[in-house]
């Protein structure tokens, strides 16, 4: 661990920052100090100083920090400096390109736009009314350089690792035989419920996997949910429709449906129909799918995924067409919604739990004793961060937090 | 009894029918009501109020039509907001249904600086489709994600982009989103990332979900909905159209709770009844 | 093979995206951004897979004469005129987006601007429906969520402040319901987010060591 460390830190050290005592005396030029562009009655600011150039760190070596101490005559309410310019060159002779110019008061600059180890010179120009006045000395030389480890992310790797560890070994050990304890989850419970009442009834059930697109991991547990629903509607032999909003969900949705037709024994079941791309409109989806219910009146309506304002939109008419609805979503902010309109409802996490609690798979629950596990150390660290701050000790704070 | 019963029967496109009324009325007839500014929208204001003049302000307006009520007046005032400090803006948009609808505002809101002009003072890059994706290659460079703006020109050609490069060139992200992606994934993918000091503003609805944030610090400033909206154009003297839906939203409220009431009570005394 | 090409790329993919966050070194993070960029491509080569699908469905039910077929007769009608004028718009501005007095942005101004608007504001009627209809104050518990419920329905507009405003400060509407957003409200919120990120991460990493793998196709 220390060893580790060690090497970090020497990978850190390695782009050595290069401070204003590196600097070398400006080559004289067109800026020379206290030449001025444009006649005014005012005096030429004095110089800024002390231009320092490192290189900013935890970066692929894709900028350099640059600070400097302000003109004299940089004060609040004076109008003696306007701007300070900063420029660069691969030489300290020259010739210079200008890389920014900031607004008096400003003292620190970001060079994102340096290559990867070339060697680069910077001068700092205070510019004013009266004519500009370039600081006495170049910094110089300097280079930005990559770095392997992102020193400031130490802790969220720290957890990461043992999060990970945790899901893996409680993996291994269901592997082993060692199925752990998982709870009910009552709205899981109801999917099946809810479609055995639509099957009673000879009505479809309707799937609805969220209005995100792949990219957000809600829409890949709604997808993964639906195969478990769809295996069952496939062995009670009741239609399902799944209106899809976006195009990569659609096509994962139809192999998923197919899959669970497919695992039921009832291949020749599948209706190439029952997947449906919609739009990735959030109100023109809302209204497919709210159409769906009022015309096909679907007895089983399952929600499960990422939702936001069209929850209650949904969930309402939903209701009012008398089907048994289950939901589940992480949105926090439309739980409420849910919860009011919906006969059971996944809180957050459940969610994502569905579906290692639906097939009972002993590698998928094992994830989820990991996740419980990590759960645990997370309190322990809200509880010691609150007694350490409340004590005015910040260092665990300071730890957690990245850049 | 008859009235609760009456009222166990009636049926919801009364209640509908109430309720547009409600809120057509005021915004007819406003009632003035006053507006108090909160904490979350001080925030807000103070945050742009401490941007250096001249700067470079991203914008990302992440919403669509939909939420015009919610967002435009946010958008309105914000842009307003940032050209009267001299602000240069850059402004984007992660919906595809949203970028015809940003431009329109933005344009008619600097037609009010007649001084101002596009590609010197603000930029509209438009639209790009990736999600989180196009913010995580917005900090390799603007015009990586946006080679072009909205009307076809070449972005490194404006005279405003020149000294636009990254994250690292704005002092400040404004946010104003209605949903996916938005907000939480700006927070979490760019201001969790580059550090980058930001303001949102959002629908009433979801409000709620970034109070962590701004309690964290990683929100400077939250404008929740229309009753964001409204307080921000107090809070900057304007009288905008978030300040005259106030009343129609007020008694929208007031009915909700009266409905939560009512059901209860006729909840309750047909339950006694039954019994 | 079908199975196992699909299931190595999601965890080499996966795993150099982890690795990406701590490693910012060009070796890292130069693949890793080319990545992204390559995820922006494949979602917009997904849009005419979704098409081709709407228009195979809505065909279909049109020539069967299924019921309601007239208004799949709109749908496929409005697609395809929004599609053509959307690309003889994109020609005319050479790529970029259509300018004020096009036909595209009057469709977007006049149709899709308004409906949109009229689908979110129906959420206006469906809360106050839902409320009166499934808001049931049956336990203590249900009790505390309405009475915190219309402190900061109340509190977070004018009416709730003018209704209060005999009060001292910290007693009014708007005061008590700061106080449930940012302290009681706040908390529970952070509770449900820090399980959900953490459900996140373990279906992500059950989708990288391919342990969830029934997303990626039926057959075995």
């Amino acid at each position: 661990m220390f060893a580790t460390a060690a090497l970090v830190t020497a990978l850190t050290l390695w782009g050595s920052p290069l401070r204003a005592q590196d600097a070398v005396p400006a080559a004289p030029d067109s800026l020379a100090a206290g030449s001025s562009s444009e006649p005014s009655s005012h005096a030429a600011p004095a110089p800024a100083s002390g231009l320092a150039v490192t290189d900013a760190p935890n970066d692929a070596g894709r900028s350099l920090a640059l600070s400097w101490k302000a003109s004299p005559n940089d004060a609040p309410g004076r109008l003696d400096v306007t701007n300070y310019l900063l420029e660069r060159s691969i030489a300290p002779a020259g010739p210079w390109s200008p890389v920014d110019s900031v607004l008096a008061g400003t003292l620190t600059l970001n060079d994102g736009s340096v290559r990867r180890d070339v060697d680069y010179f910077y001068r700092v120009t205070s510019v004013g009314p009266g004519g500009r006045t370039l600081a006495g000395s170049v910094t110089g030389p300097v280079r930005a350089t990559s770095q392997w480890i992102n020193s400031t992310r130490y802790s969220v790797m720290l957890l990461s690792g043992l999060f990970f560890a945790f899901v893996l070994y409680f993996i291994g050990s269901a592997q082993a035989g060692k199925k752990p304890f998982i709870r009910r989850i009552p709205g899981v419970d109801a999917i099946e419920e809810a479609i055995g009442r639509a099957t009673e009834m000879g009505r479809p059930v309707l799937y609805v996997p969220g209005v995100t697109d792949i990219d957000d991991i809600q829409t890949v547990a709604g997808l993964v949910i639906l195969e478990n629903v769809a295996k069952v509607t496939a062995r009670y032999q009741t239609p399902i429709r799944v209106p899809v909003p976006y195009p990569i969900p659609f096509a994962i949705a139809e192999d998923m449906v197919k899959s669970g037709y497919l695992h039921a024994g009832r291949p020749e079941q599948y209706d190439p129909d029952s997947v449906r791309f919609i739009s990735p409109e959030q109100f023109a989806y809302v209204a497919a799918v709210t159409g769906i219910m009022l015309r096909d009146k679907p007895a089983a309506h399952i929600f499960m995924g990422a939702f936001f304002a069209e929850s209650l939109l949904l969930a309402e008419t939903g209701f009012s067409t008398g089907a048994i609805q289950v939901a589940g979503t992480a949105n926090v902010h439309q739980l409420p919604f849910f919860v009011v309109a919906c006969d059971y409802t996944l809180i957050g996490e459940e969610l994502f739990a569905a579906s290692a609690y639906l097939s009972g798979e002993p590698k998928l629950v094992g994830s989820l004793k990991g996740a419980d596990l990590i759960k645990v150390v997370i309190i322990a660290i809200v509880i010691v961060g609150c007694v350490l701050e409340t004590l005015g000790r910040h260092g665990l704070t300071t730890w957690l937090s990245t850049q | 009894m008859g009235f609760v019963d009456w009222v166990s029967r009636l049926d919801r496109r009364w209640i509908f029918l109430t309720m547009g009324l409600l809120v057509l009325g005021p915004l007819l007839h406003p009632l003035a009501l006053p507006i108090h500014v909160t904490p979350p929208v001080r925030g807000f204001v103070t945050a742009v109020d401490a941007v250096p003049k001249g700067s470079t302000v991203l914008m990302s307006c992440d919403y669509d039509p939909a939420s015009i009520p919610e967002m435009v007046p946010m958008t309105r005032t914000a842009f307003r907001h940032l050209m009267s400090r001299d602000c240069h803006v850059v402004v984007t948009c992660l919906w595809a249904g949203g970028a015809g609808l940003v431009d329109s505002i933005i344009t008619e809101v600097a037609r009010e600086f007649p001084g101002k002009t596009y590609g010197v003072d603000w930029v509209n890059l438009g639209y790009k489709a990736g999600n989180e994706a196009v913010m995580v290659v917005l900090g390799q460079g603007i015009s990586n994600a946006f080679p072009r703006d909205y009307w076809g020109h070449d972005v490194k050609s404006l005279p405003m982009m020149s000294s636009v490069r990254d994250y690292s060139s704005f002092p400040l992200l404004v946010n104003i989103s209605a949903g996916y992606p938005g907000t939480k994934e700006w927070v979490q993918q760019v201001q969790g990332r580059f550090h980058l000091k930001m303001v949102a503003g959002v629908t009433a609805v979801s409000a709620p979900e970034y109070y962590p944030y701004l309690q964290s610090g990683q929100l400077q400033g939250l404008l929740g909905g229309m009753a964001g909206a409204a307080e921000y154009e107090v809070a900057r003297g304007e009288k905008g159209s978030a300040t005259r839906g106030m009343d129609g939203q007020s008694l929208g409220h007031l009915f909700v709770a009266l409905c939560i009431i009512m059901g209860n009570v006729v909840a309750r005394v047909q339950k006694k009844k039954e019994r | 093979m079908k199975r196992e090409l699909p299931l190595f790329l999601t965890a080499v993919i996966g795993i150099f995206m982890i690795l990406s966050f701590f490693v910012p070194h060009q070796w890292v993070s130069v693949p890793a951004d080319f990545l992204q960029t390559c995820a922006i491509i494949v979602v917009a080569f997904g849009y005419v897979l979704g098409g081709a699908n709407v228009l195979r469905v809505n065909l279909e039910a049109i020539s069967k004469r299924e019921p309601d077929w007239a208004f799949k007769l709109v749908l496929v009608g409005s697609l395809v005129v929004t599609f053509v004028v959307g690309i003889f718009d994109g020609i005319r501005s050479h790529g970029a987006f259509p300018g004020e007095n096009s036909p595209s942005k009057w469709i977007y101004d006049n149709m899709y601007s308004a409906m949109g608007a009229t689908m979110f504001a129906l959420l206006a009627f469906f809360i106050a429906s839902a409320a009166f209809r499934a808001f049931r104050i049956r336990t203590f518990e249900a009790g505390l969520l309405a009475v915190a419920a219309l402190i900061v329905m109340l509190g977070r507009v004018p009416v709730g402040d003018v209704m209060t405003s005999w009060l001292p400060e910290w007693m009014r509407l708007g005061s008590l319901q700061q106080w449930i957003m940012d302290f009681p409200q706040n908390a529970s919120k952070r509770a449900i987010l820090i399980g959900a990120a953490l459900g996140v991460m373990a279906t992500g990493l059950r989708v990288i060591l391919g342990i969830e793998r029934s997303y990626l196709s039926g057959e075995d």
